[in-house]
């Protein structure tokens, strides 16, 4: 760094390209809001729907599953388990949890309603609905 | 010391490095479920130590923030602390939620955590990183404002620096950006979109500038270079950083529900993060080898330098490796992830806080320096701790090629599960490597303990 180039207008550099770059941020992310209610399934976020994100979040499911790839990576991802596995084998599945298996990865069991099966189910339906670009690659997540 | 309220960094430093321990003890266990699946279970389920492990993980950061903060305020702005006696309340009333919080996950089943702590009020709960209750995330912002309220009056009051502006800016973003932790649509695609205004714009924004400005101010400390020059570096970088990083936050909306364009978006300015880190890392060895003084704290200056390095390799490097969209189709949410995760979170803000620890704490306890014995444990603990998160992150990303090869690259892809069992070696070397991080560790911490001649602060 020549002598000629100062601290003064490094300074200048960083506020106006930060405030630049952060106004071009906010258009995109507004522009993206205008285009999400083609993508994001919003028309199917029914009570169940709502129910079943609340009971996701409160037994934090996030811990150990990834959702649409965010999470944890130490259980199966569940965006694409509506399709994977069907609503039957979810609901049986989680029922059926903890296996007890020795040495395998254990489920708590959360102790669901029928309702509340439902509810997830349905959650995971919508979830697996959302327009994602084509991921997962294939249908293991 | 040259203020006596800098004296109020001390128990903020402490902390941290009582957190980090317990921090690294929950990755160990969680390392080991990952092989032994039902290691601890029902006792301590993964997703518990998870909750654990990450929340220690940003609560020691933070405190390691607030404590640099602390001890660098009133030095650059030449000034006492505004008020110590809030400083010190805050730093209770932060610790003792922050132990709850803890204590909550470790004791109580989350759902009924949930009901307790008025989740059904507001729904905040449940989202990665951002497990903490309702009422613990409150205590964040009042801690950080009052935090940031202390600071501010201080800096009105006295010189203003540039690198002091610049840590004022991060924490102030900070605190900014967490409000969006209480932003939780019913929306999945806009939970996401805005759960990323959090965590992105902190570790990849404003983060980066309270990074910037620790390196900044114990580089001026420790090799004695002109501060105009220091600044000038400081603000290029956080330029390189906000200009790359903001637009960067694309590359989390490639398979979200977002629109497609950011796949470019994303790709192009992401591709270019590494470049600020890539500069910090030359700043560092640019500095040291200026240097117009011989400091004593060898180790501090070892920090500094190894912090440039391992952000560079574990942010710059481990995070282009799969940020370019068509790459990032087959990694997202494997074990490649988990890897960059590790070493970037290493490599920039827990070794940037350990250096600021090891600069202030002898200074703390009045010399300018440990003895040569101390320094010399201390080093090893500073090698123990980066090999061995460097064989961490080198174990995951095996794991994570092997994890994208079998799982979602083959013509004949296997499942989740059967692909975790094909891994499990990768799995058993990083639980190793780990154990060698927490002797790393402990080495450190008695590093503290050591004795030896010391030269007075002056």
């Amino acid at each position: 760094m020549s002598g000629t180039f100062t601290k003064s207008m490094a300074r200048n550099i960083f506020y106006g390209g930060s405030v630049f770059f952060a106004l071009l941020f906010l258009a995109l992310s507004f522009d993206t809001m205008k285009e999400l209610p083609k993508r994001d399934n919003r028309a199917n976020l029914t009570e169940a729907v709502i129910n079943g994100k609340k009971l996701w979040e409160v037994n934090n499911c996030i811990g150990c599953h990834s959702l649409l790839g965010e999470g944890a990576y130490f259980a199966p991802e569940l965006g694409n388990v509506y399709p994977r596995r069907g609503p039957e084998f979810i609901k049986a599945w989680i029922q059926a949890q903890p296996t007890g298996a020795p040495g395998r990865r254990q489920m708590p069991n959360f102790g669901f309603t029928d309702k509340e099966l439902d509810d997830l189910v349905e959650f995971l339906k919508y979830s697996s609905e959302i327009n994602t670009a084509n991921w997962p690659p294939n249908i293991e997540g | 010391m040259q203020y006596k309220s800098q004296a109020v960094a001390k128990p903020y430093f402490i902390a941290a490095i009582a957190l980090f321990t317990g921090q690294i003890l929950f990755g160990l266990i969680m390392g080991l479920q990952y092989v032994i699946g039902d290691f601890l279970f029902p006792y301590i389920p993964f997703n518990v130590a998870r909750m654990v492990h990450t929340n220690l993980l940003i609560v020691w950061l933070l405190f390691g923030f607030m404590g640099a903060a602390y001890y660098m305020i009133p030095e650059e702005c030449e000034t006492e602390l505004f008020s110590p006696k809030l400083a010190l309340a805050m730093f209770w009333i932060f610790l003792v939620a922050g132990a709850l919080t803890i204590v909550g996950y470790l004791t109580v089943p989350y759902a009924t955590l949930a009901k307790l702590t008025g989740n059904d009020i507001l729904a905040t709960m449940g989202r990665e990183f951002l497990e903490q209750p309702l009422l613990t995330k409150i205590g964040i912002v009042v801690v950080a404002l009052a935090f940031l309220f202390n600071l501010t009056m201080t800096m009105l009051k006295g010189r203003k620096t540039s690198i002091s502006l610049v840590l004022m800016l991060g924490l102030w973003g900070l605190a900014i950006f967490f409000l969006f932790s209480f932003y939780n649509p019913h929306n999945l695609v806009l939970d996401k979109f805005f759960w990323w205004w959090v965590v992105h714009l902190w570790v990849e924004g404003v983060w980066e500038l309270i990074l910037g400005a620790l390196l900044a101010f114990v580089l001026i400390k420790v090799t004695g270079v002109d501060r105009e020059v220091i600044e000038k570096w400081l603000y290029v970088i956080i330029t390189l950083t906000l200009i790359t990083g903001i637009i960067g936050t694309g590359h989390h909306y490639f398979w979200i529900g977002t629109p497609e364009y950011w796949q470019w978006w994303g790709s192009i300015f992401s591709a270019l993060e590494p470049i600020p880190f890539f500069a910090m890392t030359v700043f560092a060895f640019n500095m040291v080898n200026r240097r117009r003084r011989d400091h004593p704290n060898k180790a501090a200056t070892l920090w500094a330098l190894g912090t440039g390095v391992m952000s560079f390799l574990g942010a710059g490097v481990w995070g282009f490796l799969h940020t370019l969209a068509p790459v990032n189709y087959y990694t997202h949410g494997t074990q490649v992830t988990a890897a960059h995760g590790h070493m970037a979170f290493y490599g920039a803000y827990a070794m940037v806080v350990l250096c600021i620890i090891s600069y202030a704490m002898p200074i703390l306890r009045g010399r300018a320096a440990n003895s040569n014995k101390a320094q010399v444990m201390e080093m090893w603990s500073f090698w123990l701790m980066t090999v061995a998160m460097v064989f961490i992150t080198l174990f995951l990303t095996a794991a994570g090629i092997l994890q994208v090869w079998l799982q979602r690259f083959s013509d004949t892809p296997i499942s989740f599960m059967a692909a975790q069992d094909q891994i499990s070696l990768f799995y058993w070397m990083r639980e190793w490597a780990g154990v060698m991080f927490l002797v790393g560790l402990l080495v450190y911490i008695a590093s503290f303990f050591v004795k030896g001649e010391t030269k007075a602060a002056a």
